[in-house]
């Protein structure tokens, strides 16, 4: 790959080559792969919350399952569907910019905020409701009103504060991480309304994509993990 | 007798540009190499400063120098620093930083301005630390179990935790740079077969700087909301498992051991060759043994839990296991000392080193393998035994690892030779007094003496004495590089592009390299360790 | 690499399966399958987890290697810590 070649010599123009990387599209390679990488990353850094999950569930069922029963089903649905919806305009939002639609990618960009600045305020909805129902870890934790939805099954207040403490934990977490992507997303608003991306440069809304996408895929596993544990019988 | 003054300096990375800021804000992976050097240099001495003490209150039987909790603190910070601020960055930060572009036929690391921001947080978790450490310290242990970090121990806990987090982020982006780094941006002709053996020992290391820290990361973030939030997790009177905290945190702290060999192992593979003149012995088993170490490295963590509480059946898979981690270290160490046999042998600095390594290595590497049998952990788990193993592989691996590689390549980063009769002084004074320090400490363990007390039986003084001598000639060992190699920046001879007559792209520069490394984008189409091509330099450089 | 335009129609074939897996999925965990809900609700999350993956990830259309060997590697990783450690807390004596 000369650096005198026709090719390379338009693509040294491109004002959004880094001077380190040979052309466009080993910068490009080099972003993607390493956008993956960080997701591997978080892969490890959700699974260590999942293990502690993995070994209390197992361990205290009985409190996890009614912890599970207490917390709102329908919000949690349609959380899990609004991000899903998120990531429909963030698919659709990279292809517009792959493809230099500006309007169409600054439309898709904001709805992707819509959605996301949604789950987190239907969460917050979740958490109020944890904390009025005294179903938060502490000082005045109480969980006599569950108790009361399981007659026959002696549960024991502090292996159901472990559920909460997870629940809590790993929701927190992933509301942090997509608090973090809409900042990202902030900043992508921000260069498309620039018109900065086109077919020979849209990798950031790629790998703000891809980063987005993670963050949807967490959830789908949270989702049944903390709201699905137990649904089947009427306490 | 240098006389810099005479010569005409050529532009390199060092004068191209002047001013503070050019140096706190460069993106050139050179500089940030040396952002690196002072400040890790800078944490290990305030880590050996807590060794000192250490050993000063250890020298009689009875706790006379400070208090129990002070003790504690002591023995807690020595561990920190030397782990999270001083070994792990080490070799990784600054050779890494320096070497890996250069080493693969770049012009920088794949994202330049994450690497300055890889040196910013590490100094911003320093910070934390050193804050943390002024305002009373941490008295848990670096091993912050549960649930004494948790629920009883009233010192900064919730800062330490976080600064070792943020750290963590520092590590992640390194690991990911050179990840990055070496799939894509090798120059033409430079197949995997043809790197050079650090590259692959610095590969390994990213494995498992990307897929352990964010573990441990997650587990002082549970550190942290427990204290701070009163998110029980391992809470046992809410039914918390503190033996969860264990697996979490040893899932990395374990790896972590590697994280702190690979790197020293990439150094000797490179200065055995140089120094033997001959190409490296396995040069694929060399390679290959870097990967087994990353990845079998992530099978053993329990067995710093045998006697905590785990099952026995989950005790006999972690034994079998760490067995078997082994297996990938001996080989390099056989393959090393094939590589010596019949080349042509010289004794500079960088090669007491290596050899020192070699030796110290393999001691603390089999008195691991004495931990790995049920049998014998049980008596001296929680002994000087284990502090004398980790610190044969440590200090007499590791720390040998990151002189020799800093006196190799030192006329590569700087464009001067240090003083060959101080730097083989300093090399001889370090292993004599590493030895002397944790020899003893064996025997130690093997009595009985048990690690983190502030007093102990007047029956083991002669031994404490013994290693309290050590570890002050350890202490004048490590002061004399300093000395002498700040002395070179100005008087040390001017070295040439190639001093050692070494094989690797790095050597096919200048001294010290011009910002952009190469003039023209290398094309590869030699083998590695040519030494059968390559003269030896005609005289060994005397400073 | 990924210069492959995806047709929108696949974006949105994907969104409405994976909004109508979602109520499944809730739907499912109300009915008594005994020790399988849990199976199930797993197996349809790693199903819409793989759909994200695979259409709006673009892994299904890319030819790079080391996407994929990412990808798998972390998973195993993550295997690695949850069944390990599971060596240890299912074979503990009960009490």
């Amino acid at each position: 790959m000369a650096d005198t070649s026709a090719l390379a010599t338009q693509e040294h123009e491109h004002s959004d080559l880094q001077h380190h990387f040979a052309d466009m599209e080993q910068q490009k390679e080099a972003s993607t792969l390493g956008m993956w990488v960080f997701l591997g990353t978080e892969i490890m850094f959700f699974g260590g919350m999942f293990l502690a999950y993995l070994v209390y569930r197992l361990k205290y069922y009985n409190e996890f399952a009614a912890g599970s029963q207490s917390i709102d089903i329908t919000l949690g649905t349609i959380n899990t569907m609004v991000l899903i919806c998120s990531s429909l305009t963030v698919a659709l939002g990279v292809k517009a910019a792959q493809r230099g639609k500006r309007k169409l990618l600054i439309v898709l960009i904001i709805l992707t905020l819509i959605f996301g600045l949604g789950f987190l305020g239907i969460k917050g909805i979740e958490w109020y409701q944890k904390y009025q129902e005294h179903h938060v870890p502490g000082i005045s934790f109480n969980i006599s009103d569950i108790q009361h939805a399981h007659p026959k099954t002696p549960l024991n207040p502090g292996h159901a504060q472990l559920y909460f403490s997870l629940y809590f934990a790993l929701t927190g977490l992933h509301a942090l991480h997509m608090i973090i992507g809409v900042g990202i997303f902030l900043a992508l608003l921000w260069m498309a309304w620039k018109g900065r991306f086109g077919p020979d440069y849209y990798t950031p809304m790629e790998i703000g994509g891809l980063y987005w996408h993670f963050v949807d895929i967490v959830w789908i596993y949270l989702f049944p993990l903390l709201y699905l544990i137990d649904r089947k019988h009427i306490p | 007798m240098a006389t810099p003054a005479v010569q005409v300096e050529r532009p390199n990375y060092l004068n191209s540009t002047h001013g503070i800021r050019s140096w706190l804000l460069t993106t050139d992976h050179k500089r940030i190499a040396l952002l690196y050097l002072m400040s890790v240099t800078f944490f290990f001495f305030i880590g050996g400063l807590f060794a000192l003490l250490i050993r000063l209150e250890l020298l009689t039987p009875a706790g006379d120098l400070v208090m129990a909790d002070t003790y504690n603190k002591l023995f807690t910070m020595h561990g920190q620093i030397m782990v999270f601020f001083f070994l792990i960055p080490s070799i990784p930060a600054i050779l890494g930083n320096f070497l890996v572009p250069m080493m693969v036929g770049a012009k920088d690391l794949a994202f330049p301005k994450i690497n300055l921001l890889s040196w910013y947080i590490y100094i911003f978790a320093g910070g934390l630390m050193m804050y943390c450490i002024v305002t009373g310290g941490v008295d848990t242990g670096w091993t912050f179990y549960t649930p004494f970090s948790t629920a009883f121990s009233h010192t900064q806990v919730v800062m330490a935790a976080l600064s070792i987090f943020i750290n963590g982020f520092s590590s992640i982006l390194t690991g990911l740079n050179f990840v990055v780094t070496i799939h894509r941006m090798r120059a033409p002709g430079l197949t995997w077969r043809r790197l050079p053996l650090f590259i692959w020992s610095h590969y390994a290391v990213s494995i498992i700087f990307l897929l352990g820290t964010p573990v441990l990361a997650i587990t002082l973030l549970l550190v942290f909301f427990e204290r701070a939030f009163n998110l029980g997790i391992f809470d046992p009177t809410r039914g918390g498992d503190p033996l969860l905290f264990q697996h979490l945190f040893w899932f990395y702290s374990h790896p972590a051991v590697y994280i702190m060999i690979l790197p020293s192992m990439g150094v000797v593979s490179e200065i055995v060759p140089c120094f033997s003149r001959k190409r490296i012995f396995g040069y694929e088993f060399v390679a290959m043994s870097s990967i087994g170490i990353a990845v079998i490295g992530f099978l053993v963590w329990a067995h710093h839990m045998f006697v905590a509480g785990i099952s026995l059946y989950a005790a006999l898979i972690f034994s079998i296991l760490s067995y078997l981690v082994a297996v990938p270290s001996a080989i390099k160490v056989f393959n090393w000392t094939a590589t010596m046999y019949k080349g042509s042998i010289s004794l500079d600095t960088p090669m007491l080193y290596a050899l020192g390594f070699i030796g110290l290595f393999t001691i603390g590497g089999l008195t691991g393998l004495f931990l790995a049998a049920l049998g014998v952990d049980v008596h001296v788990h929680d002994t000087y035994f284990v502090i004398a193993h980790f610190h044969y592989v440590m200090v007499g691996g590791a720390v040998m690892g990151y002189m020799g590689g800093l006196h190799f390549w030192w006329p590569k980063m700087t464009g001067r030779m240090y003083p060959e009769i101080w730097g083989k002084l300093a090399a001889v004074t370090i292993f004599l007094g590493f030895n002397l320090t944790f020899f003893p400490q064996f025997i130690l363990g093997y009595l009985g003496m048990p690690r983190r007390y502030w007093e102990y039986p007047p029956e083991f003084q002669v031994w404490n004495v013994l290693s309290t001598a050590g570890a002050s000639i350890l202490a004048v060992g490590y002061l004399l590089p300093m000395v002498y190699m700040i002395w070179s920046l100005r008087y040390g001879k001017i070295a040439g592009d190639n001093p050692w007559g070494a094989a690797g792209l790095e050597w096919t520069t200048q001294s010290p390299p011009i910002t952009s490394n190469f003039e023209v984008t290398p094309e590869v189409t030699w083998e590695a360790y040519n030494y059968d091509e390559i003269p030896a330099p005609e005289e060994v450089p005397v400073g | 690499m990924s210069e492959h335009i995806i047709p929108s129609k696949i974006y949105y074939i994907i969104w409405v399966t994976l909004m109508v897996f979602t109520v499944i999925t809730a739907e499912v965990a109300s009915v008594d399958l005994g020790p399988f809900n849990t199976a199930v609700a797993l197996i349809i999350a790693t199903f819409k987890a793989t759909l994200v993956v695979l259409f709006f990830m673009h892994v299904k259309y890319t030819s790079e290697k080391m996407t994929k060997t990412v990808i798998m590697c972390a998973i195993f990783w993550l295997g690695l810590l949850l069944i390990l450690s599971l060596a240890d807390f299912a074979t503990r004596a009960t009490g």
